[in-house]
């Protein structure tokens, strides 16, 4: 299993993904500068967070243009998995790989706090090993990370069983109290319709080990190694 | 003498100082030379009047391997080939002034401090002090503050994992904003910032040159000021993300080979950070001034020099190497350019093309002259001292639960969740002890070790006593690292306070680093870097005397780390020290958060035993290492009472107990409370310093009093953890709930402007 790691010029989870993917889990990672523009060798993409152009005009909006990205969209047609965290999926919204955008929090207001996600779907690659329905404790880091969709494309999103996480409480209930920053249907984390692309704000690499408070985090990378496992068999 | 009043004030140096210019010169010195001059005499840069007394700090120890104002931030090694360091520093007029970007700024500055050395930045911490919030422009600053601080630090990825804030009519108009960062450097990768190597070139990467910032140190950080407005075009405007670009530029190069240094450009710019590096050179330097890239038409060479436009760096490169240095920063798409060269004259020659428009000795610079100001004790302070606690009467026992409520949302005890939640205090995995316990704790990847990080200060306490102020301070810094189970390794200082010619304030400014000295001495910790902050007044009135102490420690197996929280149901509870202050001669109610808000008295004195405090200290360390210990709290603002409610909040657990009336269940010292007479609100409520409330499993209580035996610390049982009340014998009955939304709520109320 070797996982390629994006590297915008102001990212900065990069660093974390690593020491989750290489130093915990024991997989091979590798970092990808940004000017790249030819991919091989990689099994899984990882869009990590932090402020890929300082973020100033809109999150994304400029790393969506980096070289990268065109190898980016071609490794998702080939069935490619992808997973976008917090400024990675602010990225893949704006490059068109996911519906939707972030926009700032509704209180206004940058949130470093954890919280609980519901697991909503249990089918894809990144959620298999997950029940559906099971909470899995990981941090936010963000400021605009309040999901949003026009009406249609949330129908669309529930009815293909797109939403993976929610915000909830330890309980599992979806209500707004959960809610850290104002998403629509609190919405934490989505899927493209093919399935192989996930975007979610939390960030599962800063959840892998018990000394920093949850290892629920790596749930949802054995689910990417599992299904890479399977695909290889 | 051929300048005027006013040009002099512009640069804000006196009359007798440019005399002793024109002395040493043997002429009138030129414009630029001037401006040069103001900034590095300016008390921000030439530390007139802190100086001599800065030499009272222990600096030395065996882990300590650069010392202050060797470099731009001290460095301990911690073993394993790993080096720690660190700085503190403030932007208190700049936030005054603009409280978004000063405090932005502040950071950017701090973290360059760090990596200019050639160490990673880890961790931010930063101490706040505000007018109270019930002003709307003290919300303004306060809200300014820590957005800035956010929105800087958040976009660098470095943890802002600790804080404290303290809320005084003192500080109406002139907040301080002390930010601290650390890092971590891999033994002989560390940077000087040095000039030398003979023919070397200097190199400037980062921002273009603008006109912000210019008389930054000399008119904004030196002087008090009255109109904030009109300063406003003085503070600079940051940016992050180039910062960010330029950590990991910086860092990449500190591995190479190709440069003899590196030094940040911060107060006074372009000026000081060439005239220093040439300084440790011991060399001199020649650049010229249309050579700096500027983001602005018609700039000056006085405007050049004196810029503090941000994000840039002065890297002094070997010849040869520029182009592979300069390919270096194009990889990170950073802009530099070589902008003069080092010379062997000693001399500072700056120039405009062909015209010199300075030309002064280096040595000149950088010797400001000192000042020694008579320092007299107030006599406004005695009466202060003099208080007799019989002139307030005690709390009935029904008054005391709603008392504890109302300290649990005092804004100065009061949960600051609201505050670093918008900080990431996460990014790095290294965060084990989140922001809201005594002291943070990271560890350290690739060893089993783990670093604390405290920040603390007591203002009220250093406004009684400006000694036992500056001794409490560093007491407690220390004593909250032990209680997270770190040994303290060393501190950096920031030293908040007014206008030292005055006589009083000079008085408050020396006694307190007389305290820190003497608690560093006692504690065996040492002062590795610092900052000093003076002129923060606003019309007239200076502001407490406010030292911040900011602690590193040292835990060697990160996993017996400790927190606050209480943790399960029968645990039983003890204090660590004494119930009361050694002797019982003092009533711990002086400089009580208690005294200022119930009574609003602003009086008395603090009181503290170094020896005590030190073996207190040793205790509870040595409990926490053979690990029977389940939580230990600092007890500090609001007093036993408050330390209870807070472990109690934090593990969501209840607690039931005794106020202990007469001996000590364990251990040895028996003493006896009620000397004082039996006082309900200074057994609650009083600040006896040196003790720390702890948790363990009953079965562990006779391993805890032969620790406190061996130590001679008296050792008091307080009761047990458990229900979902806080119950201390007939005086406080609360639902946890309660206690809890008082916490929680009682500083986030006063925040927004609803």
């Amino acid at each position: 299993m070797k996982f390629g790691i994006v590297v915008f010029p102001g990212t900065w989870s990069d660093r974390d993904c690593h020491y989750a993917l290489h130093h915990i889990l024991g997989w091979e990672a590798e970092y990808i500068w940004h000017k790249e523009t030819k991919l091989s060798g990689f099994d899984c993409l990882v869009l990590p967070g932090g402020f890929s152009y300082g973020d100033y005009l809109r999150p994304g909006a400029i790393a969506r243009f980096s070289p990268v990205m065109s190898a980016v969209k071609q490794f998702t047609c080939g069935g490619g998995l992808v997973i976008g965290i917090c400024n990675g999926f602010q990225i893949l919204c704006e490059a068109g790989l996911l519906p939707g955008v972030l926009l700032p929090s509704s209180h206004l207001q940058y949130r470093c706090q954890w919280v609980n996600l519901r697991v909503e779907n249990n089918n894809s690659p990144f959620t298999s090993r997950c029940q559906k329905g099971q909470i899995l404790k990981i941090p936010i880091s963000h400021y605009e990370g309040n999901y949003y969709a026009d009406e249609t494309t949330l129908q669309e999103l529930e009815a293909n069983n797109q939403v993976v996480f929610r915000y909830a409480t330890a309980s599992g209930r979806i209500i707004s109290a959960a809610n850290p920053n104002g998403s629509l249907h609190n919405i934490a984390g989505i899927i493209n319709r093919e399935g192989n692309v996930l975007g979610l704000m939390p960030h599962p690499e800063r959840a892998c080990e018990s000394l920093l408070g949850s290892t629920d985090g790596n749930i949802i990378w054995e689910s990417i190694n599992e299904r890479y496992q399977r695909g290889s068999r | 003498m051929s300048v005027t009043k006013e040009a002099l004030d512009k640069v804000a140096l006196s009359k007798e100082e440019y005399n002793l210019i024109i002395q040493r010169l043997g002429r009138d010195p030129t414009e630029v030379e001037l401006g040069v001059f103001g900034s590095l005499w300016s008390e921000h840069c030439g530390y007139k009047h802190s100086k001599p007394l800065l030499k009272l700090l222990p600096s030395k120890g065996k882990h300590v391997i650069v010392k202050p104002g060797e470099e731009n931030a001290g460095v301990v090694d911690i073993g394993d080939g790993l080096l720690v360091v660190m700085k503190m520093e403030s932007h208190n007029h700049p936030s005054a002034v603009e409280p978004h970007q000063g405090a932005a700024t502040g950071i950017g500055g701090i973290v360059r401090d760090i990596f200019t050395m050639g160490a990673r930045p880890i961790a931010l911490l930063n101490s706040l002090r505000f007018g109270p919030l019930s002003e709307v422009h003290n919300r303004y600053l306060c809200n300014g503050v820590i957005a800035g601080i956010a929105a800087y630090g958040n976009c660098l990825g470095i943890p802002n994992i600790g804080g404290e804030l303290f809320f005084s009519d003192c500080y109406s108009f002139n907040p301080l904003v002390n930010v601290l960062c650390l890092g971590i450097a891999e033994e002989g990768e560390l940077v000087k910032a040095k000039a030398g190597g003979g023919d070397s070139l200097l190199m400037l990467v980062g921002a273009d040159t603008g006109r912000d910032g210019i008389y930054g140190a000399s008119g904004l950080a030196s002087r008090a000021f009255g109109d904030e407005q009109e300063l406003r075009p003085t503070v600079q405007v940051g940016n992050p993300f180039l910062e960010k670009l330029l950590i990991e530029a910086c860092l990449e190069l500190a591995r190479t080979d190709w440069i003899v240094g590196m030094q940040d450009l911060g107060a006074a710019g372009l000026t000081s950070a060439v005239i220093e590096s040439a300084a440790k050179g011991g060399c001199g330097v020649e650049i010229d001034v249309l050579r700096v890239a500027r983001r602005e038409e018609s700039m000056t060479p006085y405007e050049v020099m004196l810029s503090e436009s941000q994000e840039r760096m002065l890297v002094i490169v070997k010849k040869g190497c520029e182009a592979k240095v300069k390919s270096l920063f194009d990889h990170w798409g950073i802009s530099s350019g070589i902008i003069g060269r080092v010379s062997d004259d000693g001399l500072a020659v700056i120039k405009e093309g062909e015209r010199t428009v300075a030309e002064v000795p280096v040595s000149l610079l950088i010797s400001p002259p000192f000042y020694r100001p008579r320092a007299k004790k107030p006599s406004w302070l005695t009466e202060l001292q003099s208080f007799d606690v019989s002139t307030v009467p005690d709390l009935k026992p029904r008054q005391c639960s709603s008392v504890l409520l109302r300290l649990l949302a005092s804004p100065n005890i009061a949960s600051k969740e609201v505050v670093y939640r918008q900080y990431d205090h996460q990014v790095m995995d290294n965060s084990v002890v989140l922001p809201g316990s005594d002291a943070a704790v990271l560890r350290i990847k690739g060893t089993r070790k783990g670093l604390s990080l405290t920040i603390d200060g007591n203002d009220r306490y250093c406004y009684l006593d400006p000694f036992l102020g500056g001794v409490i301070g560093v007491a407690e810094a220390a004593r909250n690292l032990v209680c997270s189970g770190a040994e303290p390794l060393a501190i950096t200082d920031c030293l908040n306070f007014g206008d030292p010619q005055k006589k009083d304030v000079y008085y408050q400014l020396k006694e307190s680093i007389k305290g820190i000295a003497r608690a560093c001495q006692e504690l065996q910790v040492p002062v590795i870097s610092g900052n000093v902050s003076l002129y923060n007044e606003t019309r007239g009135e200076a502001i407490y005397p406010s030292p911040i102490i900011g602690m590193v420690g040292l835990l060697d197996n990160v996993g017996t780390h400790c927190t606050m929280a209480f943790r399960d149901e029968g645990d039983f509870v003890f204090l660590l020290g004494g119930l009361l202050s050694p002797g019982d001669d003092k009533d711990g109610l002086g400089g009580s958060e208690y005294l200022e808000l119930i009574h609003n008295l602003i009086k008395g004195e603090p009181s503290v035993d170094l020896s005590l405090e030190r073996r207190v200290q040793r205790c509870c360390l040595e409990a926490i290492r053979v690990g029977i210990i389940k939580s230990a709290h600092d007890c500090s603002d609001g007093g036993l009472a408050v330390a209870i409610a807070e472990s109690c909040i934090t593990g969501n657990i209840g607690f039931r107990g005794e106020i202990p009336s007469h001996t000590v269940e364990l251990g040895v010292d028996n003493q006896r409370v009620p000397s004082l007479g039996f006082r309900l609100d200074v057994v609650l409520f009083g600040e006896h310093q040196s003790r720390i409330v702890v948790s363990l499993n009953h079965g562990s209580a006779i391993k805890l009093s032969n620790i406190a035996r061996k130590w001679q610390v008296p050792l008091t049982f307080l009761g047990e953890i458990g229900g979902r009340h806080l119950v201390i014998d007939n005086y406080i009955n609360l639902p946890l709930a309660k206690i809890k939304k008082a916490w929680c709520k009682g500083f986030s109320h006063n925040l927004t402007d609803s």
